[in-house]
């Protein structure tokens, strides 16, 4: 049944993939990358890859579609026409496409447990885990503290790509009056004026936000964990900009607090494996946090989850923030 | 008393479906943007009301009816509200509610606002 529901999946992705290439329609292509976040999130959920689902609902279906909207407020609607190379890109696609296929043949068989992904390390992580962290969900303590090298350096690429958005995006936005020329919403466009969506939206923010907290602080026990989090987080703030106004959500959260929480939340991962060696370990090292070592790794999961959480949140209210000024300027 | 409980849920399930597909069809048959809207919605209510009602069936007295509890008030509360953003959106890009024409017609003279 599993396979059958998953063939369906697939075919579906495949056919709004195919979709997003066809349409000229920029709009139409961003409803349909949602949609495709969407199916393939339920894909990785009926893989058993809860977290991976939750990240790719929340940032692929929810905030990349609010971004992408975002960018094309200031751009045009329909897609230019480029297609000098159009021989050169099929050829390129459809070798790359044979070389995946060729692949394919030598691929162990869907749920194999024979396959080399469970023979490396996974054994051992899923052994130990019980045993040195003691929570019940292996994938956080897999990605706070056995791999917590590779997730401080997710966190500098996020907070990268947030440093570089706003530097692009504030790069032509003249002087500290620049937000001067935002015009009264007379013409009736946004939602300031619908009592509907602005009552439903505020009732629905703190919801959202209690669930996103929910989601960082219950990471070890279930799916979930910063990323997550951070990007519930940020979609709150997000929609209630829509409903409210940009103007109402920077003062209730100012540009200045975002940019803190991006760099705090870098430092507080890093100032967590630095205590690490302070404390007489390596670094990233959490056992030394507390007197009782399964008692240090719970408390350095949820101290880097925090960073982490901080950090998406910053960066992710940044970028919007960075287009919808930019609207106006 | 369990064959009770499946045969309930059978039927709130296939009901559910038939909701759905009723409003897949309304939404690619329908012959203007309105109307067509307004076939997808028994798909947001109806049938998801129904789906989920027939899922809580299954599960019991557990947390995860509680869950699909709250799904369903976040559904209801929800959807509706997208579909009157959705609406009220393209009123205001100018498409003119009239069943009386076959095909969407934009107002052309920037008459949104009257």
């Amino acid at each position: 049944m599993t396979v059958i529901f998953g063939i369906f999946l697939l075919t579906l992705l495949v056919i709004t993939a195919i979709g997003i290439v066809r349409t000229r329609n920029l709009f139409v292509a961003v409803m349909l990358l949602g949609i495709f976040s969407l199916l393939i999130a339920i894909n990785f959920f009926i893989l058993d890859a809860a977290d991976v689902a939750l990240t790719e609902a929340a940032v692929g279906a929810g905030i990349s579609t609010v971004l992408f909207l975002g960018a094309l407020a200031l751009t045009s609607e329909r897609e230019r026409l480029g297609t000098q190379h159009r021989w050169l890109s099929l050829a390129v696609v459809t070798s790359a496409t044979l070389v995946v296929l060729y692949a394919t043949f030598d691929k162990p068989l869907f749920g194999d447990p024979g396959a080399p992904v469970h023979q490396h390390v996974a054994p051992w992580y899923l052994e130990k885990t019980p045993e040195y962290i003691d929570i019940p969900n292996v994938v956080t303590a897999v990605l706070g503290s056995f791999r917590g090298y590779d997730t401080l350096g997710e966190v500098f690429v996020v907070f990268t790509a947030g440093i570089g958005v706003l530097f692009l995006l504030s790069a032509r936005r003249g002087g500290p009056n620049h937000r001067a020329p935002a015009e009264p919403d007379a013409s009736g466009i946004g939602l300031r004026e619908h009592v509907i969506p602005r009552v439903v939206g505020r009732l629905l923010v703190p919801f959202i936000l209690l669930f996103g907290l929910y989601v960082q602080f219950h990471g070890e026990y279930g799916p979930g964990g910063g990323f997550q989090a951070g990007a519930l987080i940020a979609a709150a703030f997000i929609l209630y900009a829509l409903v409210e106004g940009e103007d109402r959500t920077l003062a209730a959260l100012p540009q200045s607090w975002l940019i803190a929480l991006m760099v705090g939340g870098g430092l507080l991962y890093g100032g967590v494996g630095l205590a690490g060696i302070a404390l007489g370990s390596n670094f990233l090292d959490y056992s030394v946090l507390a007197a009782d070592p399964v008692a240090g790794q719970h408390l350095g999961i949820i101290l880097i989850e925090l960073g982490v959480g901080m950090t998406v949140t910053g960066t992710l209210l940044s970028i919007f923030h960075a287009f919808a000024a930019r609207d106006r300027a | 008393m369990e064959l009770v409980l499946d045969l309930v849920s059978w039927v709130l399930l296939s009901a559910g479906g038939v909701f759905v597909l009723i409003g897949g069809i309304g939404a690619l048959r329908m012959p203007n943007l309105y109307t067509r809207m307004h076939a997808a919605s028994v798909t947001d209510t109806m049938g998801a009301a129904l789906v989920l009602t027939g899922v809580m069936v299954q599960a019991g007295l557990s947390l995860a009816t509680i869950k699909l509890a709250a799904i369903l008030l976040f559904l209801l509360i929800t959807s509706p509200t997208a579909s009157y953003a959705l609406a009220s959106a393209a009123l205001l890009a100018g498409i003119k509610p009239d069943a009386g024409h076959a095909a969407d017609e934009h107002i052309t003279d920037g008459g949104a606002d009257s």
